[in-house]
């Protein structure tokens, strides 16, 4: 009971933890805009400018929310629920700590993660196909091919990973990094996850599937109030996903010196965040096929290199533990 | 377990259903994706958890994506789906329909003679499913990947033989 | 790959820039004393209505925003009424260029953000000033139509001699 007890509001926690965080990410993310643009962000509303959030979400909860007389219905209001399923459940297999996480133990963690980025394409499809207007299937049909592509160098990205630690089980990951970060023995496999991860969450400079100087806003084009909603908080979540993987991938999750480990999980979460966003301030968009021809031409043949690499080292060096 | 296991199926056998009788292409490809993730929790909780894994990144998350960009790519309207509908005549589905039924009894009638019910449950991990793949089973393997390989290398020679003719 | 990281890193470096923000209500922005805001109507230095109802300022006005009806008093035109609609207007400055007896003048101010369209339409008691705004010596009447002294009336450089209303000759 007790124990049922601890993991209900292990999972309610990381919940509020995660909607919340996401909403409050739309303010960090002016802020440190303003401040790499040499503007200061939104300030007016509570102190600094934090309770923003708070109004943008009235003021969204209160817009009219409006289904176009020639969408798809139904796919239509499924799309945007998908987004947000999708990453509060790939969400489930961190550990964010050893006791705090929903399924940190979890012996498919990482095919799990995968499973939920894959299954995110759909609400980007659905969404740019149920709208039926040109710019949003356009933005649909560039996230599908998109993100499929970046699927394959994510997964194979981490196979390094797999392979050091011996485990699909992120604790047992994080466990396998008590000596050495994998950043180190897995730089390649770091660069490859890190620019997979952009395209899958489709951030800046890979959001081809919303740019808005050509598609006006791509597959929401179409979308108001909170189901637009739900698209913008599903990107934050799907940020701090990322982010939170890098973390436990290849920065050794909570583990570290003197903090307490959700103190460490947290900081090394919230540079990774802020990485994303200083991405958005700085770099532009490629072109489309340079994005494809950069996935399966530069990206593809490294990760691949990468598992040959690691594969190699660790038959040099003796059995596998 | 057992519950779990009898609500996807039921889940997997009714989406499959109404993925064969949509008329809306996307719709359809909706119902199978749903059939799939069944599908996947029906392996897992038969112990075959990267079965189930690798069921929803592959089949779910990439192929029926490809088939859903495909549909999208078509842009098929009101009149393709009215077209479908009337393929759906009772003429053409009676006899694949018996033949199915008949499918069913013959399986129901197995599983009612021997024990029914859910096999003892042995969870297989990732590093057994590799070992298998690379031990004992090491020919399909190699004999799947020449066969992808040859896909692959006729898929690039279409896409080659568009490009130089466009 | 290597300019993009320096890219990255210039503007991580933004962070500890000063903003250029001006923070607009508590921080007023300098405007020039010729900025083209809101519209008034000034008065002479005696306190008198400069406006001549010559209507001017309604041709020049590129939207047609200006509205006014001349009346007679005391020998001397005034608008009847005078209407500028500020939901039109363009803040063009054409109406300052045309009036000839600098009553109609732009001055620094932009806050006039109203809840209700009709609230814009200004007239003539909400554009009539107490002074003589930009220009404050300037008296049309003791200025237009003297004669220069030490010269007569179209002895002047350029200037033709003076019509004679009474003759019928060209």
């Amino acid at each position: 009971m007790n124990l049922l007890l601890f993991g209900l509001l292990n999972i309610i926690g990381i919940l509020l933890a995660l909607v919340i965080g996401a909403a409050l990410l739309t303010w960090i993310e002016r802020r440190l805009l303003g401040f790499w643009q040499d503007r200061r962000g939104p300030n007016r509303v509570g102190p600094f400018g934090s309770l923003q959030v708070v109004a943008d979400m009235i003021k969204i909860l209160f817009k009219q929310d409006w289904i176009p007389p020639f969408a798809d219905r139904y796919v239509f209001v499924l799309a945007p629920a998908v987004v947000m399923v999708a990453g509060l459940l790939g969400f489930a297999v961190i550990p964010v700590t050893p006791s705090i996480g929903i399924a940190g133990n979890w012996n498919i963690g990482v095919l799990f993660f995968l499973a939920m980025a894959s299954l995110s394409v759909y609400s980007v499809v659905l969404a740019g196909w149920a709208s039926n207007s040109k710019y949003s299937l356009l933005g649909g049909m560039r996230a599908a091919a998109q993100m499929v592509t970046y699927e394959v160098f994510m997964g194979l990205s981490l196979i390094g990973v797999v392979m050091l630690s011996g485990s699909f089980n992120l604790t047992d990951i994080v466990r396998a990094q008590r000596n050495i970060w994998f950043i180190i023995p897995q730089f390649i496999g770091f660069i490859v996850f890190l620019m997979a991860g952009i395209a899958e969450t489709h951030r800046l400079p890979f959001d081809l599937p919303e740019g808005e100087n050509e598609l006006g806003a791509g597959f929401h084009t179409e979308y108001s109030g909170m189901k637009f909603g739900m698209f913008f908080i599903g990107e934050y979540i799907g940020i701090l996903l990322t982010a939170a993987m890098i973390t436990v991938l290849f920065f050794g999750g909570w583990e570290g010196p003197f903090l307490p480990p959700i103190l460490w999980f947290m900081l090394k979460l919230s540079v990774f965040v802020i990485f994303f966003i200083l991405l958005r301030a700085a770099l532009p968009r490629p072109r489309y096929d340079q994005l494809m021809s950069y996935g399966w031409k530069v990206l593809l043949p490294l990760s691949l290199l990468n598992v040959v690499i690691t594969g190699a080292v660790m038959l040099a060096s003796g059995p596998a533990g | 377990m057992n519950d779990a296991f009898y609500v996807a199926s039921g889940i997997a056998v009714l989406s499959t259903a109404l993925a064969i009788t949509r008329a809306n292409g996307v719709h359809a490809l909706l119902y199978l994706v749903i059939s799939l993730l069944a599908v996947a929790l029906v392996f897992y909780t038969l112990g075959a958890a990267f079965a189930a894994a690798l069921e929803v990144i592959v089949y779910a998350g990439a192929i029926i994506v490809l088939m859903v960009f495909l549909v999208m790519m078509l842009n098929l309207g009101g009149a393709a789906a009215a077209r479908e509908t009337q393929w759906m005549k009772p003429r053409v589905w009676i006899g694949p329909a018996i033949l199915g039924i008949v499918l069913e009894a013959e399986i129901v009638s197995i599983l009612a003679r021997g024990d029914a019910g859910v096999p003892s449950l042995a969870v297989i991990l990732p590093r057994d499913v590799g070992i298998a793949m690379f031990g004992p089973y090491l020919l399909c393997v190699e004999l799947a990947s020449m066969l992808l390989l040859a896909a692959l290398a006729g898929a690039y020679r279409l896409a080659y033989l568009e490009r130089a003719e466009g | 790959m290597l300019s993009s990281i320096r890219t990255l890193w210039l503007t991580f470096l933004h962070l500890f820039h000063r903003s250029e923000t001006v923070e607009y209500p508590e921080q007023m922005p300098y405007l020039a004393p010729r900025y083209r805001g809101r519209i008034v109507l000034s008065r002479d230095p005696d306190g008198a209505e400069r406006c001549v109802s010559c209507y001017l300022c309604a041709v020049a006005c590129p939207v047609s925003c200006i509205s006014l009806q001349k009346t007679e008093d005391a020998g001397r035109w005034y608008p009847a009424y005078f209407r500028i609609n500020f939901s039109r207007c363009i803040f063009c400055g054409f109406c300052e260029e045309a009036c000839p007896t600098y009553a109609i003048q732009l001055t620094p101010d932009f806050e006039m953000s109203e809840y209700e369209r009709h609230n814009l339409v200004y007239e003539k008691e909400d554009l009539l000033i107490s002074g003589t705004g930009k220009y404050p010596e300037y008296s049309f009447y003791n200025v237009s139509g003297l004669a220069i002294p030490g010269k007569d009336k179209g002895e002047a450089e350029h200037e033709r001699p003076p019509v004679d209303p009474r003759t019928l000759l060209p």
